[in-house]
């Protein structure tokens, strides 16, 4: 019998077979994610059917030129995920270490302006939460302020999706920092690892025109 | 490859005996014990959800309030439907039967994820220490269904901990929908081709699906009801803006899909059992496994039919209508078809096959129910009464339920390597058949006649089918109560079953009983068509000779 | 009709015709299961273990057997469907000249209010022989009208009208349940219909202190709100000079909105112009009316729209 190569778990028979399943799974995952951001996504497009003006009113608010900013951060983060995926799989580790890096500091600084965007809202009494004051001004306060519980939820969910990106980019860095070799099993977690994050950058795709482009001029 | 294939002691090494140490159960990868597991916890809240049924019964003997107040019937009922539906329905076939059969089915040494599986079981078991939790801490009154505004701005009851488990264990479904769909896709033996696949891996298979792709909406729309009580801030609730029905339809869009969750599996676990004691291959194989995938799919397209008179627009009303007797068909299916299997045959009435056919009997009926509230305006009069309770009680309890016990005790051997006793299966299977009949079906006659759901008092002239329908269920309870004993005295006492006890077809009975930690000494080969029992007679009879 | 044993009275002019249906189904359905146990029956009996009878494959086309149980019940339940889905268009269409009764559901009792202004609780006096629609909403959560006898039940929802009709054909009194699960008390939210000839609902009209109709105390809390100051019954200032629309002539109408949307100006539409008046600005006028949420209760919307509808053209009362 053939010795097992390291990176091959139970209960497969080959890596190819395990490679198959493991992106399987993780796309039958990513599934769940469509469906989960789905649900929010019918939700918030009833109401801005229901109230086109109140939507369009707040939606006013948010800075665009913010959120293309941080559009542009994800889609070339994106790009370096995919780049370090590309070095992987040549073996070329310090190529890696760089994309991965790369990758992990847009997705920080996408962070740091959605925060920086959050305080703004709250600095302009725009956060409908207990305790605080909501003042959107505008004919359609109440349609504002179902627009903005829909923006935090929203871009709250996408953040974490995010923040657990970078977390998971960063411990990969890690890795291939301490290690000297990558593995066969490292370039198959590495891939699936990119489709994450090509997910979380899809998502914001949709969110951007949808909270920030369509609300006119 | 292990090549150890006996234990110190001399005896064959099965997963049983791999380990004795509570870490080697909690640490577990083999789906096998995972079953287990699964099975130990579904049970004991299987009961909890019944000791519930059983109070709030007793309440309703009577028309006036005499043993728990309003709020403690509410409170009941309420926790009687969420522990059923999510830690026991749900989980019940995919979660134990599927865990354990799924991979030994298609040949495979385990699930394809094994830590997701046991992942998968922690979570469930997080989920329902939440639940107990929101148990404890005097329950939840919002019905299983968490209506808005009054889930979020009128109950006060402990709503946020009863969405909190129920979003935890909806993790665990999906877990256990992603390893069974990955696991037939990838992990299928040589030769064994879809169309050769059992009939209960077809069933699995569409579960899944549904588990993975319903399941999320259920959670973000959980998440968006405790935002809007924790928080205050509109979603749902009409007085901040908010639109009760979109919550009804994420909602549905769930659990509508859940039903089939719920009763697919069912309807795998008595294909198999149709087949092995009629001693046939199903009949229209392809036409009963093709069917459950069309169920999974219609499934998704007709949960407007739960918002007849809700005030959705009447014309949504007409098409969640005619794809709702759409999805009958692929059912009707099924029923023709097993009926038309047993042609032929040579059957036995072991006790697996009596639950067999009690499923297609009380299925049939809750089915066809299912076509007078399909029907619009036969629904505008019995929705939310007493003809609903008992419809879904018909393919819950009595296609489900039965489905699965009679499943438990035909892969019993499987499981333990004992056989459980005949005659006490039989009898507690009648006892459950009639019991169910008695306890169910005077509930038709209530709905009809306008008794309403969830009432802890009622109209005096409902009285006489409701001490019918209690009656029912204290026998209901004792044939539960039955297969407890005598399984458990079984696994010392029952008589050794050996790998295939039932002569059956498939692979899971082509192993020693139980099965090897990694099930299967030697990568098995399929290269003939599922059921084939003619063969099997053919064989046995030249052998016999 | 006679009433027939174990169903509930049928009392409505859609009872009997829902009970036909039922009465279908239950034929079909019972058809079907008998089949399907006889054939598991004789199966059994002719096909167990040991018995003498011939083995084997039946000499059956799979194919043209599947085909068979899937048309049938196919056609069967096609036709089900249509029958159905035709009398169900039927029980959510009103005819116009239907008595409107106005029910509002609340935690855990039903208010009803007569056109001439009378008003019950969780007691509904209705004539026999007439169309009675009914317009519901709720105060707090969703509650459901259930009058078996008449097998018709409707939710009624906060914030949002909903409509549900019925003729009572025989005088009697009958259960009225709340269907949807609403609290504590739910299964105390029960009242009683009572269907009374003509003569007889004329007469407790008569003997109840009804106070105004509705349409006078609309037209009084018209005022009082000082609706009247900016939409003004026509003939006081010429079309040009008006802030707000004419609301004479107006219930019923399709009105063209700033938007470019049309809608038919209905109760619902009336109740969103006064509680939230900027969301639909009819086109021409300025998004100048305050919001009266919280100002107005669920009696005074109904009051109000009671008083619009009144307003037909060429019989303006506040000329």
């Amino acid at each position: 019998m053939n010795e097992r190569p390291a990176a091959l778990g139970h209960p497969y028979d080959d890596l190819e077979q395990q490679r198959d399943a493991a992106t399987m799974g993780m796309w039958l995952f990513l599934a769940t994610e469509v469906l989960f951001f789905g649900a929010l996504f019918v939700g918030y497009t009833v109401y801005r059917i229901a109230y086109p003006q109140g939507f369009s009113e707040a939606s006013r608010h948010l800075d665009a030129t913010l959120g293309a900013v941080n559009t542009g951060l994800l889609l070339t983060s994106s790009f370096f995920m995919a780049l370090a995926v590309w070095a992987a799989g040549r073996r070329r580790r310090r190529l890696v270490l760089l994309f991965l890096l790369l990758t992990m500091f847009l997705g920080l600084g996408f962070l740091g302006i959605k925060g920086f965007e959050w305080y703004q809202e709250f600095r302009q009494n725009l956060v409908p939460l207990p305790g605080l004051t909501f003042e959107a001004g505008g004919d359609f306060p109440q349609q504002s302020e179902l627009f903005f519980n829909f923006y935090f939820i929203m871009t709250g969910l996408h953040a974490v999706h995010l923040l657990i990106g970078v977390l998971l980019v960063g411990f990969f860095a890690v890795l291939v920092w301490r290690r000297t070799r990558i593995g066969e099993a490292f370039i198959m977690q590495l891939e699936l690892l990119g489709l994450y994050w090509h997910f979380v950058d899809v998502v914001w795709i949709f969110l951007f025109p949808l909270l920030y482009l369509l609300g006119g001029t | 490859m292990t090549s150890v294939t006996t234990t110190s002691q001399g005896q064959e090494r099965h997963y049983l005996n791999a380990g004795y140490s509570i870490r080697s159960w909690l640490l577990t990868t083999d789906h096998k014990r995972i079953a287990i597991l699964y099975l130990l916890t579904i049970t004991f809240f299987f009961f909890v959800g019944g000791a519930m049924a059983t109070l709030f019964r007793l309440e309703l003997l009577t028309p006036a309030a005499d043993l728990v107040s309003a709020d403690t019937y509410n409170r009941l009922f309420s926790m009687h439907g969420v522990i059923m539906v999510w830690f026991f329905l749900v989980p019940a076939i995919p979660a134990t039967l599927g865990n354990f059969l799924v991979p030994l089915m298609v040949g495979a040494s385990d699930m394809a994820f094994p830590r997701l599986n046991l992942a998968s079981w922690y979570i469930f078991l997080l989920g329902g220490l939440f639940t107990l939790t929101m148990m404890i801490v005097g329950g939840v009154d919002t019905g299983w269904t968490f209506y808005t505004p009054y889930s979020t701005a009128f109950s006060n009851s402990a709503v946020i901990l009863a969405i909190v488990g129920v979003f935890i264990a909806g993790f665990s479904s999906i877990f256990t929908g992603i390893n069974i769909i990955v696991t037939v896709h990838k992990l299928r033996a040589p030769g064994l081709t879809w169309f050769r696949l059992p009939l209960f891996i077809w069933a699995n298979y569409a579960t899944s699906v549904i588990m993975v792709l319903a399941t999320p909406i259920l959670a973000i729309t959980l998440v968006l009801v405790a935002v809007e009580r924790l928080l205050g801030i509109g979603i749902f609730d009409p007085a901040l803006g908010g639109d009760p029905l979109l919550f009804q339809h994420l909602f549905w869009f769930y659990s509508h899909p859940a039903v089939y969750i719920m009763i697919l599996p069912g309807m795998g676990v008595v294909s198999e059992m149709i087949a092995a004691f009629a001693r046939r291959p199903v009949f229209g194989y392809k036409f009963v496994a093709l069917s459950s995938v069309a169920i999974a799919v219609v499934g998704f397209l007709v949960w407007g039919h739960h918002m007849f008179v809700s005030g959705q627009s009447i014309y949504a009303g007409m098409v969640f209508s005619f794809l709702s007797f759409l999805v009958a068909i692929p059912s009707a299916i099924k029923v023709f078809n097993w009926t038309a299997s047993l042609h032929g045959g040579s059957i036995a009435l072991d006790t697996p096959m009596l639950y067999a056919l009690g499923f297609i009997g009380l299925f049939t009926m809750g089915g066809l129910t299912g076509l007078y509230l399909a029907s619009l305006a036969v629904d505008v009069h019995v929705h939310d009464t007493y003809f609903i309770v008992a419809h879904f009680h018909y393919i819950m309890v009595g296609g489900m339920v039965m489905a699965y016990i009679g499943g438990l005790h035909y892969w019993w051997p499987k499981f333990t390597g004992r056989l459980y006793p005949e005659w006490w299966g039989r009898i507690s299977a009648i006892l459950i058949f009639f019991g169910f009949n008695l306890t169910f079906f005077p509930q038709f006659i209530l709905g009809y006649q306008g008794m309403p759901r969830r009432y802890h008092v009622y109209a005096p002239e409902f009285q006489v089918l409701n001490v019918m329908s209690t009656a029912g269920a204290s026998i209901l309870a004792v044939g539960y109560i039955f297969p407890i004993f005598y399984l458990l005295w079984s696994l010392r006492r029952g008589e050794r079953a050996g790998p295939n006890p039932w002569r059956a077809t498939g692979l899971e009975w082509q192993t020693a009983s139980p099965p090897p930690p990694h099930n299967f000494e030697r990568q098995p080969v399929v290269s003939g068509q599922p059921y084939d029992y003619d063969a099997v007679a053919t064989e046995e009879s030249l052998r016999d000779e | 009709m006679e009433n027939i044993p174990l169903l509930p009275d049928q009392a409505s002019t859609f009872a009997a015709d829902v009970d036909l249906l039922f009465f279908a189904l239950l034929g079909i359905s019972g058809l079907i299961t008998a089949g399907v146990v006889t054939a598991i029956v004789i199966f059994i009996v002719r096909y167990r273990r040991g018995s003498d009878a011939p083995r084997g494959a039946a000499p059956i086309n799979t194919l043209k057997l599947e085909a068979v149980w899937i048309i049938i019940p196919f056609v069967l339940s096609m036709g089900i469907y249509v029958w159905a889905a035709s009398l169900y268009f039927q029980m959510f269409r009103p005819p116009d000249d239907a008595l409107e009764i106005s029910v509002v559901g609340q935690q855990w009792m039903w208010k009803f209010q007569h056109p001439e202004g009378q008003r019950e609780i969780n007691e509904l006096h209705v004539p026999v022989g007439r169309p009675v629609k009914l317009l519901l909403i709720s105060q707090d959560v969703i509650h459901s009208f259930y009058v078996p006898a008449f097998r018709i039940k409707q939710d009624a929802l906060p914030g949002q009208y909903t409509t549900v009709w019925f003729e009572a054909t025989r005088p009697g009194e009958y259960h009225l349940f709340c269907a949807e699960y609403c609290g504590t008390d739910h299964a105390k939210m029960v009242g009683t219909v009572i269907a009374l000839d003509p003569a007889g609902y004329q007469q407790w009209l008569a003997e109840q202190d009804g106070g105004p109709s509705v349409a006078s105390a609309g037209e009084q809390l018209f005022l009082d709100l000082g609706c009247q100051s900016c939409h003004r019954p026509p003939g006081a200032a010429a079309e040009g000079q008006r802030r707000a629309p004419s609301l004479v002539g107006l219930f019923g109408t399709s009105v063209t909105l700033a938007s470019g949307e049309t809608v038919t100006a209905d109760e619902g539409y009336i109740r969103r112009s006064i509680l939230n008046p900027q969301a639909q600005i009819v086109a021409g006028f300025r998004p100048i009316m305050p919001t009266y949420e919280g100002q107005v209760s669920e009696e005074d919307l109904t009051a109000l729209i009671g008083y619009i509808r009144s307003l037909e053209n060429g019989n303006s009362e506040n000329e």
